[in-house]
């Protein structure tokens, strides 16, 4: 019964008994244990990203009124495979000038942050990586280590397109950061812990309720993160070509894929275990397993809805977004901290019910005469007509 | 009591080093991938293929180029901020054994950032030119 209801700590313990009872050291069956999770874990996310590619490209079509792949096997399901296929046989061109470590190191570099990510997520309450007590920190250290490889990519190709995205990418990205981190200190200010389990078990009531504000600015500024629309300037094809990844041949080319499809979707598993509470859902005490069922139907819904925004947006300037950050997120997202930090505070913690309502109605209020402002501001500056007099135009 | 702190110390550094295996695996990964294809793939290198692709026409002039002072202003604005939260976090993690004194120096704390914030903001560092 045990193994039916909590399958990751039966076989871990039953593995450990086996590998001690061939008289290893205590030590030594604790590194190999670490190591097989580490590899289950990494590969289990690497191998995800192939049915991930192919269910955002079938939305993707189907938000574009496509049919999406569907050659390949049913539903197209194996297309993802067929491209796996066509791109491992593909020349790895070098071209001239590159500078070569960067240049190879930036695919790496890419992926392996995402993969990194998942080392902290607690997929249910005894499925996780590892439970260190900095594990908010350590998501927003690692995610950073991606902006590196950006670049990295666009400094060794020997490109001026590819340079110019890679300083967009980190401009944007650095940007971004700034109300991602400030939104995140409010769920650890409301569990008191900088452990992503700890997170999730002290959110008796989902965080979305107690602070809207800080996960929409959260939600919106990961997206910022991965470099997708409608914040994909970095890679803008209409006026950088492809962004900072022109030069890469082949796998290369294909590593940044993974590591943005994947990116993807791990924003939308961190989002729903910050603000959504994680693996917690009915019946999770007594069938621990469970947790991870509640974990991916909360994650496929906001990975849902960031397909749908990246299918349906127009792309923002650079400018656009650089001002949206600094001007909009950054002082909303200190206010609604700030806010939330007094009244949590005021009110007891034994008033559970009467905290929740008035955290909702004051971020409520955060966010009306955040949008009051706004509106007047855009109200009040000119707007430039660019094609005032009519242009002369051709007759045959 | 000794024999407990040694024995936190000990978990606290495996939990590091599972971390430090992750690390390992989720490099070594595409790094794999990326090396089986170079065993997979053809290799035939001509000297045009070997041009630098740009945007479809020749390169001119050195790639290296100097960048626009926007971003070294974005990084410095960017980087007040992240120290700023950077110290918010261990206050926010020993939130509730503080006062309601302890709010109001933290509220203090970033006041004295937003004047920096808002100097930056006259100064339109903030905008894109």
């Amino acid at each position: 019964m045990n193994f039916l209801t909590d399958p990751i700590t039966f076989l871990t313990n039953w593995l450990r008994s086996v590998f001690l009872g061939w008289g290893l050291s205590a030590d030594l069956v604790q590194f190999i244990l670490y190591a097989l999770g580490a590899a289950i874990l990494a590969s289990g996310a690497m191998f995800f990203t192939i049915g991930l590619i192919w269910a955002e490209r079938k939305i993707l079509g189907r938000v574009q009124d496509r049919l999406g792949p569907n050659r390949v096997g049913p539903w197209g399901i194996f297309q993802t495979f067929a491209d796996m296929v066509k791109i491992f046989t593909k020349e790895y061109i070098l071209p001239q000038g590159v500078d070569w470590v960067p240049f190879n190191l930036a695919p790496v570099l890419s992926v392996g942050s995402v993969l990194m990510l998942w080392a902290v997520i607690p997929l249910a309450s005894t499925v996780y990586g590892v439970n260190i007590n900095v594990g908010a920190l350590y998501l927003i250290a690692v995610g950073a280590i991606g902006t590196l490889g950006f670049i990295l990519a666009g400094w060794g190709s020997n490109n001026k397109y590819a340079l110019l995205g890679a300083f967009r990418a980190v401009a944007q990205m650095i940007s971004y950061e700034v109300p991602m981190v400030i939104s995140l200190l409010v769920p650890v200010m409301l569990s008191e812990s900088l452990g992503m389990n700890d997170i999730v078990q002290s959110q008796k009531i989902w965080y979305i309720f107690m602070a809207p504000v800080p996960a929409l600015i959260f939600f919106v500024s990961s997206i910022a993160e991965v470099g997708r629309s409608p914040f994909d300037v970095l890679e803008a094809d209409s006026e950088l070509v492809a962004g900072f990844n022109i030069e890469y041949p082949g796998l290369k080319f294909g590593m940044f894929y993974v590591g943005d499809f994947l990116h993807g979707f791990t924003i939308a598993v961190i989002f729903s275990t910050l603000f959504l509470g994680g693996w917690r859902g009915p019946f999770v005490e007594q069938v621990p397993i469970l947790g991870v069922v509640w974990l991916m139907v909360k994650t496929v819904v906001v990975w849902f809805i960031s397909v749908v925004i990246r299918g349906t947006m127009p792309r923002f300037r650079i400018d656009q977004i650089m001002v949206l950050n600094w001007k909009f997120f950054v002082p909303l997202s200190l206010a609604a901290f700030l806010v939330i930090s007094i009244l949590a505070k005021v009110i007891p913690a034994e008033w559970l019910a009467v905290k929740v309502v008035v955290l909702l109605i004051s971020n409520g209020i955060i966010w009306i005469i955040a949008d009051r402002i706004l509106n007047a501001f855009l109200q009040r500056r000119e707007r430039v007509v660019v094609m005032q007099q009519k242009l002369p135009v051709a007759r045959p | 009591m000794a024999n407990l702190h040694y024995l936190q110390g000990r978990i606290m550094l495996n939990e590091w080093l599972y971390l430090a295996i992750f690390m390992g695996v989720s490099f070594a990964l595409p790094a794999i991938a990326i090396i089986m294809a170079g065993v997979l793939n053809p290799k035939k290198p001509t000297q045009l293929k070997k041009t630098v692709y740009e945007c479809g026409i020749e390169t001119v002039g050195d790639v290296r180029i100097q960048f626009h002072v926007q971003y070294y202003i974005y990084a410095l604005v960017f980087l007040i901020f992240d120290v700023e939260t950077i110290f918010l976090f261990p206050w926010a993690v020993a939130y509730n054994q503080l006062t309601l004194f302890g709010i109001l120096e933290a509220i203090l704390f970033v006041a004295i950032l937003l004047g920096g914030y808002f100097y930056a903001w006259r100064k339109r560092a903030l905008e894109w030119i």
